[in-house]
């Protein structure tokens, strides 16, 4: 059986392979469970540890929105880049963002064509290069989740206290309980119940889930990135539906508290409002979905100084990338997958990250079928 | 960038500053702590690192399994690159 041919390279195959029993035990064979894991962390160890062959065939794993470059629609992509294109700017941002194509090309090639535009690692990477090059602007193409948000926040704070008047940020922050509404929301998806990240929840805690999983009737498991974390909650969203429980349970509080990190929600209270809407390449524009900077912090705010439109660019008509973030399709069912579209040449942001479905379709999956498995 | 990078400290650096220096497999790098200002955080203790910042204080069990994960997923070297790129390290930042 394929199922344990992967068992032994795990740490604790004995558990693993018990819990793998214990899922398919539970499991109502007459029923097709859809299971959307959030974050593009748990889409890489799904995908690299092989997790769907030691689940019954009829558990699907959808694979979510929580991959920030994929979720960037390609508008932003190229307000941001008009911005790196401009006299005496200095363009930074994480290395994932280098390789995301806009309409005109991708920031690597941009830089390639000229531009000064860096690879961070960190914001206060960037806000070191504005106090190291003060007679330039430097901008930081801001993207992330609940998880880096804190960050960008601190940043902002400290270039105020040090008033550091050629620094700002661009910010693309998001947020994930919209994002989840809007999954669920969307008529052409069903989705039982949710692998909940885990980093974002350890900045938000267990508490802004409950809504979700009250009003909608969808049981929610914070998860850590193990392959025996993510089973455990797997077999825990199969518990509860069985049950008839619909509740937010912490599979991952080693690192999630229930009230996540106070100091976090803080800063990104002082610096951050919500946006009234917010366009995700694949689930459209949400409202109250995203984070921008507050009018305090306008001074630093990209997009106040640039006077960034509104540019609104769709994805390549071929493209469906929309269609594998909201799991209608899987990335190989994608005419471009593979061909077209690989990790040296992405058409679509899925493709850059190794956290995004298609980039990790593409390593392992297709890896294990090239060698016949 | 979801892979948080488990680090132990192993110096504080002057209080209001906000930072201390971590180690990571080895490799010693200045990161902000002001996200776990609540944490009271001593030498020895470990910390799940992202961006450079410090975002979750860890028992060091869970640190070695971060570890552990991080090399099955093949990711430690970006883990270690990712640390050593902070360019922050000796800056007034
Ligand atoms: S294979 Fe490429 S083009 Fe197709 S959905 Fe994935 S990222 Fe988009």
């Amino acid at each position: 059986m394929t199922t344990m041919k992967y068992v032994d390279e795990f740490r604790n195959p004995e558990l693993i392979r018990k819990i793998s029993e214990e899922i398919h035990r539970h499991v109502d064979p007459d029923y097709h469970y859809r299971f959307m894991e959030v974050c593009g962390g748990h889409t890489f160890s799904i995908f690299r540890f092989g997790l769907q062959n030691l689940l019954p065939e009829n558990i699907e794993l959808v694979h979510g929105p929580g991959c920030p470059v994929c979720i960037l629609p390609m508008g932003r992509m190229d307000n941001g880049l008009s911005i790196a294109k401009q006299q005496d700017v200095i363009f930074t941002a994480f290395g994932d963002v280098m390789r995301v194509p806009g309409k005109h090309g991708t920031p690597l090639e941009l830089k390639a064509k000229g531009a000064d535009i860096r690879m961070v690692y960190s914001p206060l990477d960037a806000l070191n290069i504005a106090m190291k090059n003060p007679d330039r602007q430097v901008v930081l193409f801001a993207i992330g989740f609940e998880t880096t948000a804190p960050s960008t926040a601190l940043t902002l704070m400290r270039a105020r206290e040090l008033d550091v008047p050629n620094f700002s940020v661009f910010s693309n922050h998001v947020l994930i309980i919209p994002a989840m509404q809007a999954i669920l929301d969307s008529p052409d998806m069903r989705i039982d119940g949710f692998i909940g990240p885990g980093h974002v929840s350890s900045v938000i805690g267990a508490r802004p889930y409950e809504s979700i999983a009250k009003k909608y009737q969808k049981p929610i498991i914070i998860s850590g990135f193990e392959p025996l974390d993510l089973l455990q909650s797997i077999l825990m969203l199969v518990k509860q539906m069985r049950e008839g429980r619909f509740e937010v349970e912490n599979q991952y509080s080693r690192v999630v508290p229930y009230e996540g990190n106070m100091s976090a929600l803080d800063v990104m209270k002082e610096v951050f409002e919500v946006r009234s809407l917010f366009e995700w390449r694949g689930l459209g524009a949400i409202q109250q979905s995203a984070l921008k900077l507050r009018p305090e912090f306008a001074k630093w705010d990209a997009e106040v100084r640039f006077q960034v439109e509104g540019a609104r660019v769709s994805d390549p008509q071929m493209a469906p990338c929309g269609q594998v973030l909201k799991g209608i399709l899987k990335p190989h069912q994608c005419q471009l997958f593979g061909k077209e579209c690989t990790p040296e040449h992405p058409v679509g942001a899925l493709m850059v990250s190794s956290e995004g479905a298609c980039a990790a379709y593409y390593h392992y999956v297709h890896l294990q079928e090239a060698v016949g498995e | 960038m979801c892979l948080a990078i488990p680090g132990q400290i192993v110096e504080m650096l002057d209080g209001d500053r906000h930072y201390a220096v971590v180690n990571v497999c080895g490799v010693r790098r200045k990161i902000n702590i002001d996200l776990l200002k609540n944490e009271h955080l001593l030498l020895g203790d470990w910390v799940l690192i992202h961006v450079g910042f410090a975002m979750s204080k860890i028992s060091e069990e869970q640190a070695n399994e971060q570890l552990n994960l991080l090399s099955m997923l093949n990711e430690s070297d970006e883990a270690i690159e990712e640390v050593q790129g902070y360019q922050f390290d000796n800056e007034k930042v």
